[in-house]
């Protein structure tokens, strides 16, 4: 079954389309990963999926669509990514739910599985994590389950592919019979008031594609759509005064002034009532969970922050250290092809663009794979075993201070991978101003492709024992530039009210290696795609850019004084001045030179105020950029053939300090600007974006600059 | 009356009241934290801002202005 992923649906085919739905982080994406052999992202904290996916595949006679939809504890549409998942249930059309519950907590993942059962769609619960729950000595009756809910119910276990079959055979089943009959019992005075509606409505034969229960559960439950429906019906006058007698008594009933409350309430007795029925829990002598005991380490009152600061800089160090064993390789090879193949091309031109365009752009970013990996791998880790909302936990009241929200942390957190996704996690935020505030500032958390600036600047102005602490200091002071910002933007554009702040702190899991793999290698293959198209067309733009146009009489100049030169020494120093001149005369020198003035208060030279520039479409290009315009002017001198020692020898120390702190902030690059964008939901906000970091970044690198000329 | 924010930890109470807004309510009781409900205070944030509590077999993170909002009675 697994092979067919994708497959066009053939003509006989029935079809069944499947909404999948859950709480937060029961393992929605993972139980269709070992489905269908897909490769959606999985988390371990809630908000891992916030837009919906489909994934085909085929199994027996049928070609199943299942529909991704975002974890939502109950229809409140508090979030988003609620919102998202209500409408869609609502207002789609599919043959069927699975309703994906975490069998080690089924009390509370019921509170939604009552919910649906009382939209009159035909739902199939898959009690995932058994394996996990009968670890716990949870056992649960799943025969019995489906017999006292008249919905199938099948343990499944997305981790080790338990299951899988029943599950789907189960789905044919509800497919190939049509109806369903949900029982869904409430206490004695909610089941009187809803029989009295019930009754009333057969009365008046009612037309309604429901039935007739669950329009008057949804009428009790205030639900807007049933009223909107049976307003314009004439039986509307008779029927208000019985929904608002019936009301009060519920409401007496439940001691409460609130309906929504008083029907959670009514959902959690009955939920209560199947947990107690199903379940045979083994007691246990009442002792800590592991979970329990990690947490009262990593969230310790005062040890929880130093240990979080400590896996950070663990973490920076490591990226630094570890990934520059490969390097000297990595360039090696990158030098040794450059030359080989250049040896082959005869013509000046082509080579040139060969090898100082594309191999040394390329190069350049190829560099910093093992980096990139390493910081992949820390982030992967991060997300899977649940630490992330612990950290979310611990940050929370030092947010607040600064006006974020502790959740902000999970997109923020993200950022410093990639800020597209990380963009769009902010929908986790339920107040938009929260998330506004919060997409603002993702910028701040350098994100992945930031990391070769980084690491090619700290290698060349530190030792090799400072590098990994001052790759650190770069992370977390743009992360406190960030918090900064974030207040300031909070006192003026985002004033407000504070959200509630209530979230989840899921379970430890050790993630599996296969998942970590498999992100990791994802993103990693990504890098280097983008190495090989993107930037390598880049880096071919920019060698056409910095050679053209050409100039004649220059180079004739030149070569004529070369060639009166004796002295061997002479003859390099006027190469290098004449590869300096035609440099400085290309469309791209016109360009630097045009924009150098902006850039001199910050102690940029042109060609690093190209490499911004370029840097605005992808921040790799950056490294790229320097890359090939460095190798241009210096690759005479054949002591300076490394693009960090052309660095360290050609920019002063002042001017680098001031252009890492440009790329902590400027905008990002052109993709996640359009992500942007799109999630603040206008083009108004990508100018205010553009503004505000472009301002905020010039006045920090002019600040940082003076300072450092001070001490430097 | 007592709220969760008094509570110390590994403190073991009983929900009276929820004194939220419809909306936060709503959200407190999909996370199981209503009327009745059983509460362990498992966890205090520095300067304690922010509280971790076990409601049936989930730890849920509150800031304190939450916390306050809920009635509880030792048990």
């Amino acid at each position: 079954m697994n092979e067919m992923v994708g497959k066009a649906c053939p003509v006989i085919a029935n079809h069944i389309k499947i909404a999948l739905v859950g709480q937060p982080n029961v393992g929605k994406s993972m139980l269709i990963n070992s489905v269908s052999n897909a490769h959606l992202h999985v988390g371990n904290f809630s908000g891992v999926t916030v837009d919906k996916t489909e994934v085909l595949f085929d199994y027996g006679d049928y070609h199943f669509t299942v529909v991704d939809l975002p974890g939502t504890y109950a229809f409140t549409d508090y979030t988003i990514e609620e919102r998202v998942t209500h409408e869609y249930l609502c207002t789609q059309s599919y043959d069927l739910i699975i309703n994906v519950v975490d069998s080690t907590n089924l009390a509370k993942n019921l509170q939604l599985s009552s919910e649906l059962m009382s939209m009159n769609k035909n739902v199939v619960i898959a009690l995932n994590m058994s394996d996990e729950a009968e670890k716990e000595g949870i056992n649960i009756d799943s025969e019995y389950m489906s017999e006292l809910l008249g919905i199938p119910c099948v343990k499944v276990s997305a981790a080790t592919k338990m299951g899988i079959e029943d599950l789907l055979e189960a789905i044919i089943k509800v497919k190939e019979q049509e109806s369903q009959n949900a029982k869904l019992i409430f206490s004695e005075p909610v089941e009187e008031e809803i029989a009295q509606i019930v009754w009333y409505l057969e009365k008046h034969k009612y037309g309604a594609k429901n039935t007739y229960r669950n329009v008057a559960i949804n009428l009790l439950k205030n639900n807007k759509q049933t009223y909107q429906r049976i307003h314009d019906n004439p039986i509307w006058i008779e029927l208000q005064p019985i929904l608002v007698e019936a009301t009060k008594h519920i409401e007496l009933h439940h001691d409460s002034d609130d309906i929504k409350e008083a029907f959670a309430e009514e959902y959690a007795s009955f939920n209560r009532g199947i947990v107690a029925e199903v379940i045979k829990e083994e007691k246990k002598a009442e002792k800590k969970t592991l979970t329990e005991k990690i947490d009262s380490i990593l969230i310790h009152q005062m040890f929880g922050i130093p240990i979080f600061l400590f896996f950070m800089w663990s973490l920076f160090q490591l990226t630094f250290e570890i990934g520059a064993i490969p390097m000297d390789y990595i360039d090696g090879f990158f030098g040794w092809f450059g030359d080989t193949i250049g040896a082959t091309i005869s013509n000046d031109d082509i080579r040139s663009l060969v090898v100082d365009g594309i191999i040394a752009g390329v190069g350049a970013v190829v560099l910093f794979v093992p980096n990139i990996i390493i910081l992949f791998i820390g982030i992967s880790l991060l997300e899977s075993t649940g630490y992330m909302s612990r950290v979310a936990f611990l940050l929370d009241g030092f947010f607040h201070k600064f006006g974020l929200h502790g959740q902000s942390f999970i997109p923020l957190v993200t950022g410093f991978g990639c800020s597209i996704p990380a963009y769009m996690s902010a929908r986790i935020l339920k107040n938009d101003r929260d998330r506004l505030l919060t997409l603002f500032i993702i910028g701040f958390m350098s994100c992945g492709a930031r990391l070769p600036v980084y690491v090619l600047f700290a290698g060349a102005f530190f030792s090799p024992e400072m590098a990994g602490n001052v790759l650190f200091i770069i992370y977390i002071s743009g992360a406190l530039m960030g918090l900064a910002a974030a207040k300031v933007l909070k006192l003026t554009a985002f004033k407000g009210v504070d959200e509630p702040f209530v979230m989840e702190m899921p379970k430890y899991r050790l993630p599996s290696a296969k998942l970590i793999w498999h992100t990791v290698l994802t993103k990693t293959m990504m890098y280097l795609k983008k190495a090989g198209t993107f930037i390598a067309a880049a880096a071919m733009l920019i060698w056409f850019l910095s050679n053209y146009p050409k100039n004649l009489i220059l180079e004739e100049s030149y070569a004529s004084k070369i060639e009166i030169a004796v002295d061997a020494k002479e003859k390099i120093v006027l190469e290098n001045e004449l590869a300096k001149s035609l440099l400085e005369q290309s469309y791209l020198g016109t360009i630097g030179k045009f924009s150098e003035p902006i850039f001199e208060p910050l102690g940029f030279d042109w060609k690093m105020s190209v490499a911004l520039q370029t840097g605005l479409a992808a921040k790799e290009v950056v490294v790229s950029t320097l890359g090939v315009l460095y190798s241009l002017g210096a690759d005479v001198d054949e002591e300076n053939n490394s693009l960090k020692d052309a660095i360290s020898s050609q920019i002063s120390f002042a001017s680098a300090i001031s252009f890492i702190v440009v790329i902590m902030i400027y905008l990002p690059c052109l993709a996640a600007s359009i992500v942007f964008t799109k999630e603040a939901g206008g083009i108004r906000y990508f100018f205010y974006l553009f503004a505000f970091t472009s301002i905020t970044a010039y006045v920090m690198a002019f600040i940082a600059y003076n300072i450092a000329l001070l001490f430097g | 009356m007592s709220t969760l924010l008094d509570c110390n930890k590994a403190c073991k109470v009983k929900v009276v009241k929820i004194n939220a807004k419809s909306d936060l309510k709503q959200r407190l009781i999909s996370f199981g934290i209503m009327k009745e409900a059983d509460i362990e205070v498992l966890e205090h944030a520095p300067g304690k801002s922010t509280i971790e509590i076990k409601v049936a077999n989930m730890r849920i993170a509150l800031r304190a202005e939450e916390a306050n909002m809920i009635e509880v009675q030792k048990i």
